[in-house]
This record gives structure tokens, C-alpha cells and sequence, in this order.
């Protein structure tokens, strides 16, 4: 014990800075959003006197509807966000090395631009006079007309007029459908999402996958695994803990996000981040904003923790096991 | 030849402007120890990566029990390999590690089981089996990655410098390890290597590399004592170089016209002729050095040259002699015959003579 005590003296000092930093901006404020939410509020916007007032007006329907959307909609952005960074951070890492840094720093460049002008240019690009929009019309009228004109196609004897009128009424009717789809859904808000956290999943799976030792992959290929499975069973655990980081660096922003709802979700896409903004912008009540943020917090966290502590069960039954398995093994080998 | 049990037939691999592997045939036997000797940058590498099929060769088939493998990725080759720096699986147990490529081949659990455990017990590593590669030591990990390419069985182990990175004591000890090894399984090994003294204890042939061709095939002994090139001979040990040109011959010997350094007397065994002109390799333990001249028993033939000790190295086993004679710099090693004392009797600047018998000395190169 006497041995420990100076090098936990050092170990205090250096992490104490740290320390503070997240008391006293992190617990502590998060703590007073805490408090708030056991206060009423004053009409004209104040924090009001202690009442348990806001957790009582929490019961609205709507709520519950659009906490699971924010959690749906988050995960969906982060399995894309995985499923894309993984070949783009592997590709980076096999790259020679003075192009992995150019590569690497390409990914970041966006952010020299500000988010909001990002969010903006998609919702020009995804109007319905927008370019993409309008690509896509293209190919439908593009599509329809090469339909019409493959020899053997045949025009229902019961369509008015004659002939191709029928298809290219199709193709209008496909148009048409198309014209209302992207903006202002949810698949533009998972869309620009994606867009926009991927470089938050591409930097920690390539700052893994620079570590990882990419001979072990063609140890796996000379033991007879095919490459789908060697990158699956070898490469994927090999850079498990950049997976890791990298889902927690696109959920938790996905979860609070509301600029991109707000500006491409229209009524089809309303996360809890923009509920919590207009509880606390527009109408002005404090302690519900915070009951709301507190909520979405505990929504998250509570299957977390619960995941976590499953997980680690999980692991010491595994211990267990395997220790069981070696003395098995081992009053095997003393036997023959 | 596309008979024998492996095969490199003509075969070229050209990296840009280097030619890494240049127009080599082979043919390896079945159940041999067969090791690719050579300085790094002679080809031996690129050789068994074209055999593992991580490269492809740019000219020539490599055949596999008359088997055409050169276009073959490397999961479809019953070839596997010992990496250098073993490759183990960090994320996988000991257990898992081996039983990887019985996974793949779908094999029933219970044989899966059965075959690990076996080849476990024959590492003697039944103890270790649920730790991960960073718990082990180098010899372990070592034993492991042979363990994790024999399980399955497959047609050729080809390990690459596999004893590089262990020290000196463990280097020893797993060299018998790997010759007891490939005694109990007698699967083809294919032994990539710097260390002639590693290749020169396992193997039962040897090919010598440089600059991306065989300079020699050979047995051991056979690369030692009779050299195929210039090359060979300074690779493989020590020796001491005599060039000259074939002043007389006298039966089976002749007699060699040195530059700065006296006739020497040669067995003459390539028959060569007056005015050849040759590269003699003499071994420093071939190599006698006393202070007085020797007996006249050792007969009237014998090459002796008076000389000055220039520099002395104790080597515990044995002790060298850098020796200056006319204008040559000589190596001779002499072991010590008993503790301490023949050592004293030669020192720095004492005049000795050199000597060794005409048949100690063997013609390497003729131009």
C-alpha cells in the first residue's frame, strides 16, 4: 500500500484538470437542467417555484411517438454510417502512406464550410426543381420511353387512345409520385445525416484500422478464409474498439440533432431536438425543454447501461467457462 | 520434372526494374526439409509468397503433385505458412487461433475439438490454450502459428525466417523443436532463411539464392565443403579466398600461381588445365598455425607459409588468428585442446607459420 500511495498522488493530479473541466461543465449544468425540470414556469419565459407542474404536463401523446422516432431515425443514420465508413476507412488504411494523410484530411474538408450552409445546399439540391430531383425525373422519362419502345410490350386493349399513351401516362403518374417524395421527408433527414455525421464514423474506424496489422489478413487468407469472411472474422474484431467510438460519435449527435429535421424533415420528420428548441425558443418554457432533454437522456442511457452490464455478465460467464474447459483439457493431457 | 511433388518451372517475378526471382526451376520431394538460403534481397521471400500465392509469377508455372497452383488464390492451395512475426489472431484465444482453418473447412465440432486438443498436447500447450497471443511468450507464439498451419494438414508448410525474432537460446531450442516436429507429422517444409547455420542443421537440401537465382542445390555438407561459386563459399561460413592461375600440374594436383602470395598446391579435382586461371577457397579451420614449422610427416606436399600474427579473437569454443602472409590477410580458427594453455603459446607480431594439406583447399570459380 505504501508503494501505491505516491503514484496515486501523481495519478490525482494529472487527471484532476480533466476532472473539473467535466464538473463544471458537464455535471454541474447538467444537473441544473435537472433541476429545472422540477420547477413550473412564468409566463414570460422565467423558471418559476418548485412544483412537480412539468413532469405533470410531460403526459402529452405525442411525445412517446417522437422519442421512439428520434431513437429509430438515430439508429438508422448510424448503421448507414458504419455499413459506408468501414470499406472507406479500410480503403484509407491500405492506401501508401503520404495518401492516407491527403485522403484523410479530404474527409475533413467539409467543415471548413458551415453546417447550416451544407444543411441548405441539400434542401436546394433535393427540391423538387432541385438538380437530383430533377436527374431522377430523367431516368424515369428515360426508363418509360425505352419500355415503350422494346418490341413486344403490350398496351392493355382497354387504355384510352392508342399505343404508347398509356406507358408515358405511367411514366407521369411515376414522375408525379416522385416529385413529392425526398424533401422534406425522413429519408432526406436520414439522407443529410449520413451526410454530414460521416466523417465522424470514418475518422475513429480508420484511426483503428492505420493500427491494424493487415498481414493477419493474409494469415486468415493462407488458412483458407475467403476475403468477405477473413474482413469479417479478422478485420472487424481487430478494430472493434474504432467501431465502438465511432457509433457513439454519430448516435449521440443524431439523437439531439434538430437543424437538419427543422430545415429538410417538414412535417414528415419532428425529433425531439426540435421539440426541446420550440419548448425552449418559442414558447418559451424553460423546465419543460429541460424535462424533455432529461427524458431523451434517459431513454438512451437507461438500455445503455442495461446493455453494458449484460455484456459484462456475459464476459465473466465466458471466463468461467473457458476455465472450466482448461481443466477438462488439462486432466485430458495428463490422462493420455 | 512436373512429376515431382513441387515444382518451379522457369519461373520470374519482376518487381519495376528489379528482378526478384530470375528463370528459377526447383523440384522439391515429398516430405523433404528443404530450406531457401540467401542475403536479404536474394528472392527467397518473393519464392514462397509466389508458393503461398500472394504474388503471381510474371513468367513460369509452379506445380503442386503435378497440380498447375500458380493462378490459384491462396485459400484454394493446401499450403500454408509460419509468418515471421507469426500473424496469430490478437482478438482470438490460442484455441480459436488453431482451430481457424478447421472452421473454414466446416469439419464436425467434435473432430474440431478433438484435432486441437491433439495438436495442443504435441506443442505442449494444453495450458495456454484459452489465453490470447499478447499473454504468451515469443517460443509460444512460435509453437502456436506452427500449430495453427499443421492442423489442418496441409500439402506444404513453408515457414518464412520463422526463428528470426527469438534470441539465441530459444532460436536453439526450437530448431530441434521444428526438426521434431516435421519427424512426426512428415509434411514438406519449406524453410525461408539468412542464417546458414539454421538451414544448415534442418535441412536435407539446401537452395543458395542470390540475386534471384539458385547458385546451389545441394545437401549440407555438400554446400560447405564443395561450394558451387564464389558466392557459395563466402556465404555459407567463413573462408579465405586465393585467386591465381594454374602454373603446374603433378597428377591430381597442381600448383597455383597466387598474386602477393606464394605457389600453392591443389587437388586438382575439375582436371583443369596449364593457364586456367582459379578462385581456391581454403576454410580458417582447415587452416593450421603454429610457431614452429610442421612435422615433416605431414608429408613434403604440404602448403606451409611463413607469417605474422596480426590479431587474435578468443571466442570461448575457439580462438581466430588473423594472420598476415606475403601480402594476404589470413583466418584460421584453432580450438582449444586444453584450457587456457595452447592459447597462450601464439600472440600478437610472434612470426608462424600457416599450413594446411593440398585437399583442404577447394577450387570454387574458374574463369
Amino acid at each position: 500500500m505504501s508503494g501505491a500511495g505516491p503514484s496515486r498522488k501523481t495519478e490525482w493530479l494529472v487527471t484532476l484538470p480533466s476532472f473539473v473541466w467535466l464538473l463544471v461543465f458537464f455535471a454541474i449544468p447538467a444537473l441544473i437542467v435537472l433541476a429545472f425540470t422540477f420547477h413550473g414556469h412564468t409566463a414570460n419565459g422565467g423558471v418559476g417555484e418548485w412544483s412537480l407542474s412539468t413532469w405533470r404536463e410531460l403526459v402529452d401523446p405525442d411525445y412517446p411517438t417522437i422519442v421512439w422516432k428520434t431513437i429509430r431515425v438515430s439508429f438508422e443514420v448510424t448503421a448507414w454510417c458504419i455499413l459506408l465508413a468501414l470499406p472507406c476507412a479500410y480503403a484509407i488504411a491500405r492506401l501508401p502512406k503520404r495518401w492516407r494523410a491527403l485522403v484523410a484530411g479530404a474527409i475533413m474538408l467539409p467543415f471548413w464550410t458551415s453546417f447550416v450552409v451544407r444543411v441548405f445546399a441539400w434542401k436546394t439540391m433535393l427540391h423538387p426543381a432541385g438538380w437530383l430531383q430533377t436527374c431522377y425525373h430523367a431516368y424515369l422519362h428515360f426508363k418509360y420511353w425505352l419500355i415503350a419502345c422494346l418490341p413486344g410490350v403490350s398496351v392493355p386493349a382497354a387504355a384510352p387512345g392508342a399505343g404508347n399513351d398509356c406507358l408515358i401516362g405511367m411514366a407521369g403518374c411515376a414522375i408525379d409520385a416522385a416529385k413529392t417524395t425526398i424533401l422534406d421527408s425522413e429519408i432526406a433527414v436520414v439522407l443529410v445525416s449520413v451526410y454530414s455525421f460521416l466523417p465522424f464514423a470514418i475518422m475513429p474506424i480508420y484511426t483503428a484500422a492505420e493500427k491494424f496489422d493487415f498481414s493477419l489478413l493474409e494469415a486468415a487468407r493462407d488458412l483458407g478464409a475467403k476475403n468477405f469472411y477473413a474482413f469479417r472474422k479478422i478485420f472487424i474484431p481487430g478494430i472493434w474498439q474504432g467501431i465502438v467510438s465511432a457509433v457513439l460519435m454519430v448516435f449521440i449527435p443524431a439523437i439531439g440533432s434538430y437543424v437538419i429535421p427543422q430545415m429538410l424533415g417538414g412535417t414528415d420528420c419532428i425529433l425531439i431536438g426540435n421539440k426541446i428548441f420550440m419548448r425552449a425558443m418559442q414558447n418559451r418554457n424553460i423546465p419543460h425543454a429541460s424535462a424533455l432533454a432529461t427524458l431523451m437522456a434517459v431513454s438512451v442511457f437507461v438500455p445503455m447501461g442495461i446493455a453494458m452490464w449484460w455484456r459484462k455478465r456475459q464476459a465473466a460467464r465466458d471466463r468461467r467457462r473457458l476455465e472450466v474447459r482448461t481443466a477438462q483439457l488439462m486432466t485430458a493431457g495428463g490422462v493420455s | 520434372m512436373k512429376d515431382d511433388f513441387l515444382v518451379f518451372d522457369h519461373v520470374t517475378k519482376r518487381f519495376g526494374a528489379l528482378t526478384a526471382v530470375d528463370d528459377v526451376s526447383l523440384s522439391i520431394k515429398k516430405g523433404e526439409f528443404f530450406s531457401l538460403l540467401g542475403p536479404s534481397g536474394c528472392g527467397k521471400t518473393t519464392l514462397l509468397r509466389m508458393l503461398g500465392g500472394f504474388e503471381r509469377p510474371d513468367s513460369g508455372r509452379i506445380y503442386l503433385e503435378g497440380k498447375d497452383i500458380t493462378d490459384l488464390p491462396p485459400n484454394q492451395r493446401r499450403v500454408h505458412t509460419v509468418f515471421q512475426n507469426y500473424a496469430l489472431f490478437p482478438t482470438m484465444t490460442i484455441w480459436d487461433n488453431i482451430a481457424f482453418s478447421l472452421k473454414i473447412a466446416k469439419l464436425p465440432k467434435g473432430e474440431i475439438e478433438e484435432r486441437v486438443d491433439a495438436i495442443l498436447d504435441m506443442i505442449q500447450m494444453s495450458e495456454h490454450a484459452w489465453k490470447y497471443p499478447n499473454q504468451l511468450s515469443g517460443g509460444q507464439k512460435q509453437r502456436v502459428a506452427i500449430a495453427r498451419a499443421l492442423v489442418d494438414r496441409p500439402q506444404v508448410l513453408l515457414l518464412d525466417e520463422p526463428l528470426a525474432a527469438l534470441d539465441l537460446k530459444l532460436r536453439q531450442h526450437m530448431l530441434i523443436e521444428l526438426d521434431t516436429i516435421h519427424d512426426q507429422v512428415g509434411i514438406t517444409f519449406i524453410y525461408v532463411t539468412h542464417d546458414q547455420g539454421e538451414a544448415m542443421s534442418l535441412s536435407d537440401r539446401i537452395a543458395v539464392l542470390n540475386h534471384g537465382k539458385v547458385e546451389q542445390l545441394d545437401g549440407p555438407a555438400k554446400i560447405y565443403e564443395a561450394p558451387a561459386s564464389r558466392f557459395v563459399a563466402s556465404f555459407i561460413g567463413d573462408t579465405n579466398f586465393f585467386s591465381g592461375t594454374i602454373e603446374s600440374i603433378s597428377g591430381d594436383y597442381c600448383t597455383i600461381q597466387c598474386e602477393g602470395f606464394p605457389a600453392i598446391r591443389a587437388y586438382n579435382d575439375k582436371n583443369l588445365a596449364v593457364g586456367q586461371r582459379v578462385d581456391l577457397s581454403v576454410r580458417p579451420e582447415k587452416i593450421r598455425v603454429t610457431l614452429n614449422p610442421p612435422p615433416p610427416e605431414k608429408g613434403a606436399d604440404i602448403n606451409v607459409f611463413p607469417s605474422t600474427v596480426q590479431d587474435i579473437v578468443y571466442q570461448g569454443v575457439y580462438t581466430k588468428y588473423w594472420i598476415k602472409a606475403d601480402s594476404m590477410r589470413v583466418s584460421a580458427i584453432k580450438p582449444h585442446s586444453r584450457f587456457l594453455l595452447d592459447q597462450e603459446t601464439i600472440t600478437w607480431n610472434d612470426s608462424a607459420f600457416v599450413w594446411w594439406h593440398p585437399d583442404d583447399g577447394y577450387m570454387v570459380e574458374v574463369k
